[in-house]
């Protein structure tokens, strides 16, 4: 298939960015949309252009490294890392429009490449168990209710590509937040550090400048892992729950 | 821009962005009871001016005589103003931090819902405050008569009378079409994001209660205000 692409182009974070046309012709269906980009950069290298700059790795789905916002949707418009999505989806003729995410505390670094440390910050404020370390424990000598497992185990799922403040109109972070304090916090584990955790989580969040939460959707909607909503139930009732603490 | 560095020391939870909403949330849910309460109020004109008229006079009885005359309304006037300001403050708050998320806009934008939901929540609770403003003066604060089929003389003290004369207009009433469907969409949405902000849906049979309930409380406010708008316009309650 022959596609029109529309990129962001921009130099660093500095400079300024600008729209950029690209004419890519015998797309293969059976391509992902990161195969398809790379095929570009080899022809704009071959051009002795600079190569578009964008970021991947594990390119299996698992990383959380390679989201972009294509025509308006991110990671595409199926629910699935870039990296997985496929051409097929994808029709002869088409335009695809593809932006890097937009958040303020999502600096640019190049091209469609962000720089998400501000979630790493957010994990550092909060989002982990004070465990001493050693070998494996017995797996059966903390018991977990089955419910709390299977609901911990589907937050965990979330491997912070960022599609949900990219999604939110608020730029908000509150479904990977969400995701997070749901895991540790449904699990025995998490409770010593549980209200503590998610008072220090929100602050490093607001700190950040991301948005404040007004319960749209368009997070879970666009979450490649489909991480529900009500995750950002369990941060709200957690946070309630500092307040009557004290914290 | 953000600054990149990881905060020091206690936080707490007062200062941030999720408190914000639990305020919002819970002056909402004040709202709320405020707003069927008053709508259960103005369907007395069906029975009457003189129904209406005595409903008004037994709120500023309430509690009396262990409180003075209006002393139980005047309580609750004041902690709706306070109220207000508080939701208002947080709505503002949280609007401009929302812009000051997102300063590079997205070229191309996908037709999600949530940009759509967050600025009917914000411009419509704009016009709700505009349109409260305008009621307050018109029934509270200056009563004024717009209807020139009607004297002081006639319409004497009677908020009831003044109801019936002002809603024989159809600009008065379209109006108030207008305001209380700005209000059934405000409350379309914000009674199940105030109940998801409480952290009340946990479960999908609360989530699908909290959205149940947020379509039915906007559909009984938007249709109870309107019924008797609606029925003087036309000639029902005279
Ligand atoms: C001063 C005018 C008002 C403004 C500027 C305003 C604005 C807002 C905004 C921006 C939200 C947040 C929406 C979200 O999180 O999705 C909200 C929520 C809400 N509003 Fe208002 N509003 C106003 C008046 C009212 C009135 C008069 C009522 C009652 C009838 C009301 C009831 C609610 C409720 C129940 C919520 C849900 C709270 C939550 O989202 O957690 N608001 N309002
Ligand atoms: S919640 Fe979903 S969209 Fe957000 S960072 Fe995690 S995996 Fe990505
Ligand atoms: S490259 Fe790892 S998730 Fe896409």
């Amino acid at each position: 298939m022959n596609l029109t692409l529309n990129i962001w182009r921009q130099d660093g974070p500095e400079a300024p960015g600008r729209m950029v046309t690209y004419q890519l012709a015998d797309v293969s269906g059976d391509m992902s949309f990161l195969e398809m980009l790379d095929v570009l950069n080899e022809s704009l290298i071959t051009k002795g252009e600079e190569p578009i700059a964008f970021d991947s790795d594990c390119r299996e789905g698992i990383c959380g490294m390679c989201g972009l916002m294509i025509s308006g949707n991110a990671h595409g418009p199926v629910t699935t890392t870039t990296c997985q999505l496929h051409m097929r989806e994808f029709h002869d003729g088409d335009s695809i429009t593809i932006e890097p995410w937009r958040a303020d505390a999502f600096p640019m670094i190049k091209d469609l490449v962000v720089d998400r440390s501000s979630f790493d910050r957010i994990i550092q404020a909060g989002g982990f168990i004070s465990a001493n370390t050693g070998s494996a424990p017995e797996a059966h000598s903390v018991p977990v209710e089955k419910r709390k497992a299977d609901r911990a185990f589907e937050a965990a799922a979330c491997i912070g590509c960022g599609a949900c403040v990219a999604a939110c109109p608020n730029a908000s972070a509150m479904l990977f937040m969400g995701a997070k304090v749901t895991h540790l916090g449904e699990l025995p584990q998490g409770q010593p550090e549980r209200y503590a955790r998610v008072v220090k989580m929100v602050a490093q969040h607001d700190h950040e400048g991301f948005g404040g939460c007004t319960n749209t959707g368009a997070c879970a909607d666009a979450c490649p892992k489909e991480i529900p909503l009500d995750v950002i139930n369990t941060l709200n009732r957690d946070l309630r729950g500092a307040l009557g603490r004290g914290r | 821009m953000a600054t990149p560095t990881l905060l020091q020391g206690e936080q707490t939870a007062r200062r941030t962005t999720v408190f914000m909403k639990i305020l919002m949330a819970s002056t909402g849910a004040l709202f709320v009871f405020y707003v069927l309460m008053h709508m259960y109020g103005n369907l007395k004109i069906f029975f009457g001016y003189q129904a209406f008229d005595e409903y008004a006079e037994h709120l500023r009885e309430m509690l009396t005589p262990i409180l003075p005359h209006t002393g139980f309304l005047w309580l609750f006037r004041v902690l709706l103003i306070l109220s207000l300001f508080v939701h208002a403050y947080a709505a503002f708050t949280l609007w401009s931090r929302a812009n000051g998320a997102r300063p590079q806009r997205y070229a191309v934008k996908s037709a999600a819902k949530g940009a759509a939901r967050s600025k009917m929540m914000r411009w419509g609770g704009v016009a709700l405050l505009a349109f409260l403003v305008f009621h307050l003066v018109q029934f509270t604060i200056a009563k004024v008569n717009f209807n020139g089929n009607f004297t002081a003389a006639q319409l004497g003290d009677s908020t009831g009378k003044l109801v019936i004369a002002s809603f024989q207009l159809w600009w008065v009433v379209l109006i108030y079409v207008v305001a209380m469907v700005a209000l059934g969409m405000h409350l379309f949405h914000g009674v199940w994001s105030g109940a998801q902000t409480l952290g009340l849906t946990d479960s999908a049979a609360s989530r699908r209660l909290a959205h149940a309930t947020a379509h039915v409380v906007a559909g009984v406010v938007v249709i109870g205000f309107l019924l008797p708008p609606l029925a003087i316009l036309f000639g029902l309650v005279k």
